[in-house]
């Protein structure tokens, strides 16, 4: 019967399609219906085979199968995010890169949104949703709620994945940061979320456990809060349906405070809370050992999240922005210190007591440096967001730098951490392929953004000084293209820090899929988990 | 009184002074006595059914 109705459905949806296809008023709506098309048709086709047949979903054992494409496509988004990150360091410092004949599409501004994308909600989005849907099972030793909805949670973000790659390509934008998708893709994500809420929510409810482990809580709260910042951030209306064009329904100074509003809550939601979430989890695992302090883990998810949601004002310091806001921005900022502070050492000191596993294991060495970048760059965040040195930062590439010492160093690292310890289990292999890959994988990786690093260190703080430098009749001594200029060196050593991260997660992607291939099995096959019914 | 004045009028007095005990209350809940032994218990969480999910029997209240 649902089978029916799923297909009167998907047959609706590719007719509709096919007319947006041809009513089509821009080139990213035209492809993006092309690709709504085929894919609702596929899925027609698929449905219409398996008429008849029911997926069992037997309660007594975890729903794995998701998890493990989920980290398969970790692997894979990573790397492509990394790859296109390399791409544009380069076109930064080799103009020459943006090629005559890739104008429009394939230029810096075009593949700048597409790197952060995948990277964030690509790579990042993935690690969440596999990790999640892994933790909120073993904590609450119940199978996922919803048959196969968390099925339809994967595919689905791989589509609005796809859509919103393809978009900003095809300059199907809103140009608001870490926000860009257009009207229909954020109405898709929207849907997919909401299954996403359901199915983790759904698993919560029916848990074996009395308690509800303190990951669930950061991953709940990363999913309930992004739900909520997604929707206030893209209330816009359509200029038709038939193109992608959108009218946001804030003005003026309100949008700019709703978009940072957004911006900051989606690194302290998507990018804190959540992979916080995978601390708690695969720490304690990896160590063998609890987490240090309990107590300390529930004051700092409530100080975490009751102090992160205020701190957006601080990206408008000097604006029109009345002051009282960004002061207020800027003092929950410096607030957050101790929440973040006292969640790193909870993680660090988890291996209170087994700090030798740090000669041996090279898997707990990954998830240390990352919690050491956490501390690091939840520092220089608080730092940045006070009024005077943001007056210096601001617009430089210093805020590049800090970005990517939290995206590659916190996110990046934790996540190949739990990678490394996901792909043995559920793979059912007794290790990994090769500590010793995994040591290259961590050198490469630490000495990679350590250049990244402090080179936008060294270049933010030189064009911040250049910019408001002036003689002594008070002109500006240096044009912008000054600064350009001077910039170079440090922009290819960035270049080359990003070409050493990718080395490492190609070395990681090879490690992983020999251990799947090669390492020896715990159980004779995969197959003999699954109880022949 | 217009809506914004009031609703920031709103926001930095009540709203603040509740969230602030909110806040203060979820200490006060941590540390209440007995936490300490219950939290070892929960600590212990990712250590327990990692092959497969809890049989009723194995579920506790």
């Amino acid at each position: 019967m649902v089978n029916y109705f799923k297909l009167i459905v998907l047959g609706l949806i590719t007719l509709f399609a096919m007319m947006a296809a041809n009513f089509a008023r821009d080139l990213a709506y035209m492809v993006h219906a092309w690709i709504i098309m085929a894919v609702s048709f596929g899925l027609f086709i698929w449905t219409l085979r398996g008429m008849g047949q029911t997926t069992v979903h037997p309660q007594d054992e975890y729903m794995d199968g998701v998890v493990r494409y989920g980290v398969v496509a970790t692997a894979f988004w990573g790397v492509v995010g990394f790859l296109v990150g390399v791409v544009i360091a380069f076109q930064l410092a080799f103009p020459v890169l943006n090629f005559e004949w890739a104008q429009g599409f394939a230029n810096f501004g075009r593949l700048r949104p597409l790197h952060t994308s995948a990277v964030i909600f690509a790579f990042g989005g993935n690690a969440l949703l596999a990790t999640s849907f892994y933790v909120v099972q073993r904590t609450s030793a119940a199978r996922l709620w919803g048959g196969n909805l968390a099925w339809f949670v994967f595919w689905g973000y791989q589509l609005f994945i796809v859509l919103a790659a393809t978009g900003y390509l095809l300059g199907g934008t809103q140009s608001k940061e870490y926000a860009e998708p257009e009207w229909y893709v954020d109405l898709w994500l929207t849907v997919v979320w909401v299954a996403y809420l359901a199915v983790f929510l759904g698993t919560i409810i029916k848990r074996k456990e009395p308690h509800i482990y303190v990951a669930n809580w950061f991953y709940l709260s990363f999913i309930v809060t992004v739900a909520m910042l997604h929707v206030v951030n893209n209330l816009t209306i359509p200029v038709s349906i038939w193109g992608s064009k959108s009218v946001i329904v804030w003005a003026g100074v309100q949008d700019a405070m709703v978009q940072w509003w957004y911006g900051h809550n989606a690194v302290g939601f998507f990018l804190t809370a959540g992979f916080l979430g995978m601390m708690y989890y695969f720490i304690p695992k990896q160590a063998e050992r609890p987490v240090f302090s309990y107590k300390l883990s529930i004051i700092h998810f409530w100080a975490l999240i009751f102090l992160y949601i205020w701190a957006g004002p601080h990206h408008l310091h000097y604006t029109a922005l009345p002051d009282w806001a960004s002061t207020l921005g800027m003092v929950f900022s410096i607030i957050l210190w101790m929440p973040s502070w006292g969640g790193m050492i909870n993680g660090l000191m988890t291996l209170s007591g087994a700090w030798d596993k740090l000669r041996t294991d090279p898997v707990i060495r990954m998830m240390v440096i990352s919690v050491g970048f956490y501390g690091m760059s939840t520092f220089e965040g608080p730092m940045m967001s006070i009024r005077a040195v943001n007056s210096l930062s601001h617009y430089t590439d210093w805020t590049i730098g800090h970005v990517h010492s939290g995206a590659l160093g916190w996110n990046g690292m934790i996540t190949f951490g739990a990678l490394y310890f996901l792909t043995p289990v559920l793979w059912k292999r007794e290790r990994l392929y090769s500590l010793q890959l995994v040591s290259w994988h961590f050198w490469l990786a630490t000495i990679g953004i350590v250049l990244y690093a402090a080179s936008m260190w060294v270049t933010g703080i030189m064009e911040g000084l250049m910019w408001r430098e002036v003689d002594a009749n008070g002109f500006l001594v240096n044009s912008f293209a000054d600064t350009v200029a001077a910039k170079f060196p440090m922009y290819v050593v960035r270049g080359l820090g990003g070409v050493m991260f990718l080395a490492g997660a190609l070395i990681m992607c090879y490690n992983l899929w020999m251990t799947v291939r090669k390492s020896p099995a715990k159980e004779a096959s995969l197959s003999v988990a699954v109880p022949a019914e | 009184m217009e809506t914004y004045s009031f609703l920031r009028e709103f926001a930095d007095s009540w709203m603040l002074l509740f969230l602030f005990v909110f806040f203060l209350g979820i200490v006060a809940w941590v540390f209440r006595p007995g936490s300490t032994k219950e939290y070892h218990d929960t600590a212990d969480i990712p250590f327990r059914h990692d092959d497969k999910p809890a049989t009723d029997k194995e579920a506790r209240p």
